[in-house]
């Protein structure tokens, strides 16, 4: 992977790659709080704010701990635990020093400890081979994706909560049909860059 | 390979270690607000530690805002009004404020956390809320599943409450359940008695508090708890009385039974009790003492699903049944209703009360949540 410059890794994960409607990863808060646009864009920016962080953090913690102690095994659970910790201290650090964007964006970050795309994000960086600017591009932007996914989602559905939605699909069902061609218009992209 | 599983065991634990002290350290330095001052009513100031939630500060010094779910925002009793320093209102608190109260400065106390200096202002019925130790006097079935509890109060010795108050009831740590718990227990005693409560506790499936008491509490044991709380209690009126009640909702009806008796309140009084079968009937005896000293009281049980073998000749079916045929009978706008039960048959006999032209401002109710 060296040979992607950080910019169209950036620019790639937002769209050609984008974690969630390509990978489908963070699906459940995707679909449970994607009814507002004003609470999923908190949720979006928490979650870009964390990928971005946890990613340098989980590069740092897999090149210079793990792999030199030959226990690059254990990178999945590692992985967990440093976002974890990460999350609570950064809640701990929001609601200190900012009150608001605690309001904003704080309350959102234990319901993200456990977001898949966090943790995919980095396990992906480790599988592709990042260096630690290409991760940090990385997280940046498939959090930034993230965001789009979810505003945009959200967006859609404030608007077609309003109309008449045949009562079998309501909620949840119709929320995966919109992911679903929202993901359809988003391979649109993949012709520009792939990532694979 | 040894190498390989100390060097696993040993990198894991050292980062884990690390990350774990990290948010000690956090949480000494970043979650340390200093101390606070609070200003109650304009009149007095407590100085606290902050970055705790106003609830657990306020209790720390002794002044106890009701709370029934343990500061999770779900109960919405510990609301008060906070006039200064409590910061914008949070999403976990938006669902439980009507507009008026979001205009009032009404806040969740258990979601506002003590930052800096606060201003607030509490009831001064509140300030009856205290903490009291209490030995367990008697332990008596009331039926398969409920119990009577006595508790004699050693500190303070002596109690003041409103008939139709309750207590929060703190529960101690048994078998695999770590933690302490409070529960609200409606008191089953006249106000009249001070030294002692009585506690109507029915066994919840799975309930911390109920299986702690049923199982695991002993006569002479030492408990603690905190009240009297609550604003159920009887109104001023003419009209006739009308008390509703299923399962332990008798407890606060025997109190305000008494208050009558008491009083010699002349109103007319009529007492509808729901149970499931004649097991689970009780107080059976103090119900007809009450009707001899009461002048006009009439106690009405009412079993919804009773044995094959009950002997039973008074009325069956929900609450609702008797409560209904008996409220078509005659005009009974000028009447109170007093509720005490689950939600749902509260709803339910609000519904029938409403129906037979007792209006919502002359129906006050108890629920258990």
């Amino acid at each position: 992977m060296k040979g992607l410059s950080p910019g169209i890794l950036f620019f790639a994960s937002i769209f050609t790659g984008n974690i969630l409607l390509t990978y489908f990863l963070g699906m459940c808060s995707f679909l449970a709080v994607s009814g507002k646009i004003r609470t999923a864009a908190g949720l979006g920016l928490a979650v870009t704010f964390v990928m971005a962080i946890t990613s340098a953090l989980n590069w740092a913690v897999y090149t210079y701990i793990l792999v030199p102690l030959g226990v690059a095994y254990l990178t999945t659970i590692v992985f967990i635990v440093v976002i974890a910790a990460v999350v609570q201290l950064l809640e701990m650090i929001v609601e200190r020093y900012s009150e608001g964007l605690y309001l904003n964006l704080g309350i959102f970050l234990p319901l993200i400890t456990v977001n898949c795309a966090i943790l995919g994000a980095a396990l992906f960086m480790v599988i592709r081979k990042y260096t630690f600017i290409q991760s940090v591009a990385f997280g940046t932007g498939s959090g930034i994706g993230w965001l789009l996914a979810i505003v945009a989602l959200a967006g859609i559905r404030e608007r077609i909560n309003e109309e008449k939605i045949p009562p079998a699909l309501r909620g949840p069902g119709i929320a995966l049909i919109i992911s679903g061609i929202m993901a359809m218009a988003f391979i649109g992209f993949s012709g520009m860059v792939q990532i694979q | 390979m040894d190498n390989g599983i100390i060097a696993t065991v040993a990198a894991l634990s050292a980062l884990n270690g690390f990350l774990a002290w990290l948010l000690v350290l956090a949480e000494k330095w970043l979650a340390d607000y200093g101390e606070c001052t609070i200003r109650i009513n304009g009149e007095r100031s407590v100085r606290v530690r902050g970055g705790l939630s106003l609830l657990s500060a306020l209790a720390g010094e002794k002044i106890f805002l009701p709370s029934a779910c343990g500061g999770r925002g779900t109960c919405a009793f510990c609301k008060c009004k906070v006039t200064e320093g409590a910061g914008p209102l949070l999403p976990t608190e938006l669902p439980m404020l009507n507009k008026k109260e979001r205009a009032g400065h009404v806040r969740l106390s258990c979601q506002v956390k003590v930052k800096r200096d606060l201003s607030v202002e509490i009831p001064e019925s509140l300030f009856r809320i205290r903490e009291y130790q209490a030995e367990v006097g008697l332990i008596r079935d009331l039926t398969h599943d409920t119990k009577l509890i006595r508790l004699t109060l050693v500190d303070p010795s002596e109690i003041l409450f409103k008939p139709g108050q309750y207590i929060q009831l703190e529960s101690k740590p048994y078998e695999k359940i770590r933690q302490k718990v409070m529960r609200a227990y409606s008191v089953a005693s006249p106000s009249s008695e001070t030294k002692s409560l009585d506690l109507i506790i029915r066994l919840v499936p799975d309930g911390i508090c109920t299986t702690w008491v049923h199982r695991h509490l002993k006569q002479g044991e030492r408990v603690r708890f905190i009240g009297p709380m609550g604003d159920f209690c009887l109104h001023e009126g003419e009209g006739e009385i009308i008390l509703v009640a299923g399962g332990s909702g008798m407890a606060p009806m025997v109190s305000l039974l008494a208050e009558i008796r008491e009083k010699q309140i002349r109103r007319k009084v009529t007492y509808f009790f729901g149970a499931l079968a004649k097991r689970d009937l009780f107080y059976l005896d103090e119900m007809h003492t009450f009707e001899k000293d009461i002048q006009d009281f009439r106690f009405v049980p009412a079993l919804s699903s009773p044995a094959p073998d009950d002997v039973w000749n008074g009325e069956t079916g929900l609450i609702t049944t008797p409560l209904r045929s008996y409220l078509e009978k005659e005009n009974r706008a000028a009447a109170q209703g007093y509720l005490c039960g689950s939600p749902g048959m509260i709803q339910a006999c609000i519904k029938v009360m409403n129906a037979c032209g007792i209006s919502e401002d002359r129906i006050f109710f108890d629920p258990f949540s």
